[in-house]
């Protein structure tokens, strides 16, 4: 087979020991990005682009790509850890992560959460190895309809998780759209909501407001209950790694699915957030006791990871093969491809055979790096579970205040952050879930966008979203979800036990 | 050690490799140099147009050592860019500033009212312009311009842009009231987004720059009909098999008395002192000297004029002038003045 000789070939530019250490660097500043919340991937990248000038292309792209691969797997360390998602990607692994650290089975979650990515990545990348002429047609079916029609997927996906009152749910749902639309609407150029200030004119962006939503609530809390640290002292051995890995395969099937799902989104490109949170919503709804989750359920862990993994890898490929970033981070690559004198779209797998092949089997070598860098850490990561509370809170804060303020470097997302710290705590107290309205928000914006675009194409007919198989095939799939478990509910309603 | 560093140029000038005595000549030369990193704004999202050859510029300054203190890029996109135009205005006599700029530099201030010209900075040097192309799917019928217009009469044609009420669109309107027809534009979040949604065939024709669409014409993808400019893209050979840059007849010449060119220019804070301008000038001089520049230049298809001082001035009063008659004709104006 041509691919696999052109693999090979990869192979040897890959394993040249500059290329190695230059992964290895990357790696570890990639994770040391991933966990300072706010200082995500994109910026990380955008920072050390000009500084690659002077390195060979190949070279260039497999340290910015490892940089790229570390943040995606310390995103969830700080998600485990503290409930503060690293990443946007990461929002959805708090769920379930955070609630297994309080057990004091942080350990576990930490393993299970790498092993996951790093089989995300690998799937993603063998999809990329064998299949990407088929994967960029793929992708280029995807229009505004088509784009809506999966944004709608992942919120049909969640409606109907969340455990209270339904209309909770919803108002916490609709106070995300709101915020969504606070800046500069694409579609009309015009800004909304920002009530002449100049500081919401940016919008309010999706980190900052995670930031204080997960991460000051807890802590509020936490002092509240009088400076008790939750997270017991969790002992990380080799035998909990072992452990772990012993009980991954029975999910082989959640890997699998979470893995397409990943390779989608990466893909079509919606990213991979949408894509860790539609995976953790398939995973919840496809279990048997859907109550366990968010309780400390390890699936809800694998679940998100490697869907994350699975689209921050695959979104590598409408990049290289269309020029289109299937993220912001790929966005930032795409920007150094092009300054590095290279032309990313489809003659880029013809014209650079040596480029193209020798990142793809960076990607192999620099995951299997990854793992072992992040995994030979975690006893460490876990040993800031041991030192006292009333310290680790304030370094916490600091951290978020930096991390909300490198956002956009702006003062102002350091108040807003506070802000959201207090109505984070405020809708906990009150029982309000906080998913429904993060889902929103970092959704929100791309699928009102899509949503208008798709009309304004069809000149306002609704008919677009059922004109062929691929979008006429997504939304019935939505609709269906969303209103399952209406039906299954009233359905019960008929039952004699609905007393 | 400040000492030591401050003097080491001068000191060890025999000893000096190439890049420090180039710099020690340049600092006989200019009367100021930048005492702190210069922040260098994009008012634009990271992975654009212009996010990308700021990020250039910086390479380049540190790959040949053009400056002594460092340069950082900051992305301020917030309303379209208003938020970086808003900052280097306030930074008054700051000489550490400087800015890179697009079109939104007329169409913000117009289309949202936020209140800021280029006036409110002081303009260094137009660095380049950036040209603009209408494109279609080579699998379309429309073989030349004239069908096109031909078609566009026919029926309403969607065309895609990046943004909204900004160059795409602008375009867009002068070719409305040139054809007397009506387009249905669609607005995207960026070129290479655009581009992909022409391949996919969801639209029918873009105005892409060359860049964001040139690996798409190569594969036999998109057919390029003319290029907004008033003489053809420059650039020798081919490429594809059968075409190059220069034989994309212009707009004008095919018969569609459309011509557009995006400003790629460098802005500095209000009120900075005239040797600290002629710093600037004379850094980005030799930023448009090097290779790499001269690459980006090549690949891009970019129009290559350069203007600072006089005629820079005359030629921002000209097309703020022109944005703002293009602006009101589409009915783009905010409401509240601008």
């Amino acid at each position: 087979m041509e691919e696999i000789n052109l693999l090979m070939q990869g192979f040897s530019v890959a394993l040249q020991p500059e290329n190695i250490i230059l992964m290895v660097a990357g790696i570890v500043l990639g994770v040391l990005i991933g966990v300072l919340p706010g200082l995500g991937g994109a910026n990380g990248i955008a920072i050390l682009l000009p500084l690659t000038f002077a390195l060979p292309p190949v070279s260039a792209i497999i340290l910015l790509s490892c940089i790229y691969w570390g943040a995606l797997f310390g995103g969830a360390i700080t998600s485990i850890l503290f409930n503060i998602p690293g990443e946007p990607w990461s929002v959805a692994t708090t769920f379930d992560g955070y609630p297994m650290a309080q057990q004091g089975r942080a350990g576990e979650a930490l393993v299970a959460a790498f092993t996951s990515s790093f089989v995300g990545a690998l799937i993603a990348v063998v999809m990329i190895t064998f299949l990407a002429p088929l994967v960029a047609q793929f992708a280029l079916q995807f229009g505004p309809p088509e784009f809506f029609a999966v944004m709608f997927l992942s919120f049909a996906c969640f409606i109907g998780l969340s455990k209270g009152s339904p209309f909770k749910a919803l108002a916490a749902m609709m106070f995300g759209f709101l915020l969504a639309g606070v800046g500069l609407d694409g579609v009309t150029g015009q800004l909304r909501m920002t009530f002449g200030s100049m500081e919401l004119m940016r919008g309010i962006d999706f980190l900052v407001v995670v930031i204080g939503l997960f991460g000051l609530s807890e802590i509020f809390q936490s002092i509240e209950e009088g400076l008790r640290f939750k997270g017991q002292s969790a002992k990380i051995t080799m035998r909990t790694m072992l452990k772990t890995w012993s009980e991954l395969p029975r999910h082989w099937w959640l890997f699998i699915r979470s893995s397409v799902i990943g390779c989608w989104m990466g893909v079509t490109p919606a990213g991979a957030t949408p894509a860790s949170f539609m995976s953790y919503g398939m995973a919840r709804r496809m279990a048997a006791d859907k109550d366990s989750f968010g309780k400390g359920r390890v699936e809800g862990v694998i679940a998100p990871e490697t869907a994350a993994h699975a689209a921050g890898t695959a979104a590598l490929l409408p990049m290289l093969s269309l020029g289109v970033p299937g993220s912001p981070t790929a966005a930032v690559l795409l920007g150094g491809l092009i300054m590095w004198g290279l032309q990313p779209g489809p003659m880029l797998f013809v014209e650079q055979k040596d480029f193209v092949w020798g990142l793809i089997a960076s990607m192999y070598i620099g995951n299997i790096v990854g793992l072992i860098i992040v995994l030979a850490a975690v006893p460490w990561f876990a040993m800031i579970l041991r030192v006292p509370f009333s310290i680790i809170a304030a370094i916490i804060l600091m951290v978020c205040a930096i991390g909300a303020y490198t956002v956009n470097s702006a003062e102002f997302d350091v108040v807003l952050m506070l802000i959201f710290g207090v109505i984070g705590y405020v809708m906990k107290k009150l029982d309000y879930p906080l998913a429904p309205l993060v889902l929103a928000l970092v959704l929100g914006d791309r699928t009102e966008e899509s949503f208008r675009q798709a009309l304004l194409i069809s000149e306002g007919s609704m008919a677009v979203f059922f004109s062929n198989w691929l979008v006429g095939s997504i939304m019935v799939a939505g609709l269906t979800l969303m209103f399952y478990p209406a039906i299954s509910r009233l359905m019960q309603g008929f039952r004699p036990k609905a007393a | 050690m400040l000492l030591s560093r401050r003097y080491l140029p001068l000191i060890g000038a025999g000893l000096a490799t190439a890049g420090s005595a180039s710099i020690k000549q340049a600092s006989a030369q200019r009367g100021w140099e930048p005492q702190r990193p210069v922040q260098f704004i994009v008012p634009a999202g990271t992975g654009g147009g212009a996010d990308q050859m700021a990020r250039i510029i910086q390479g380049i300054i540190t790959k040949h050592s053009l400056m002594r203190q460092p340069m950082m890029v900051v992305n301020k996109a917030g309303g379209a860019g208003a938020e970086g135009f808003l900052e280097a205005r306030s930074a008054r006599a700051n000489p550490h500033l400087l800015i890179i700029s697009l079109s939104n530099l007329f169409t913000t201030p117009m289309s949202t009212g936020i209140p800021f010209s280029w006036r409110d900075l002081t303009p260094v040097k137009m660095m380049a312009l950036d040209e603009f192309v209408l494109w279609v799917n080579a699998a379309s019928p429309w073989q030349n311009l004239a069908q096109f217009v031909e078609a566009a009469k026919a029926g309403r044609i969607r065309l895609g842009g990046t943004g909204s009420r900004q160059e795409d669109q602008i375009i867009t309107v002068a070719m409305q009231r040139a054809m007397g027809t009506e387009f249905i534009y669609v607005p995207f979040r960026g070129g290479g987004e655009v581009a992909t949604q022409l391949v996919g065939n969801h639209i029918q024709a873009t105005v892409n720059n060359p860049i964001e669409a040139v690996t798409h014409w190569r594969a036999g993808t998109l057919r390029p009909l003319c290029v907004f400019d008033s003489r053809r893209l420059p650039g020798e050979g081919r490429v594809t098999e059968t075409m190059g840059w220069q034989d994309i007849p212009t707009c004008k010449e095919a018969g569609l008395d459309v011509e557009y060119l995006m400003l790629r220019g460098i802005f500095a804070a209000p009120g900075i002192t005239a040797p600290q301008t002629a710093f600037y000038i004379d850094l980005l001089n030799r930023v448009t000297q090097t290779p790499e520049w001269r690459e980006l230049m090549a690949t891009g298809a970019f129009n290559t004029t350069t203007m600072t001082g006089a005629p820079f001035v005359e030629w921002l009063t000209r097309e703020e002038a022109r944005h703002r008659s293009l602006m009101q004709e589409a009915g783009f104006m905010a409401a509240s003045g601008g």
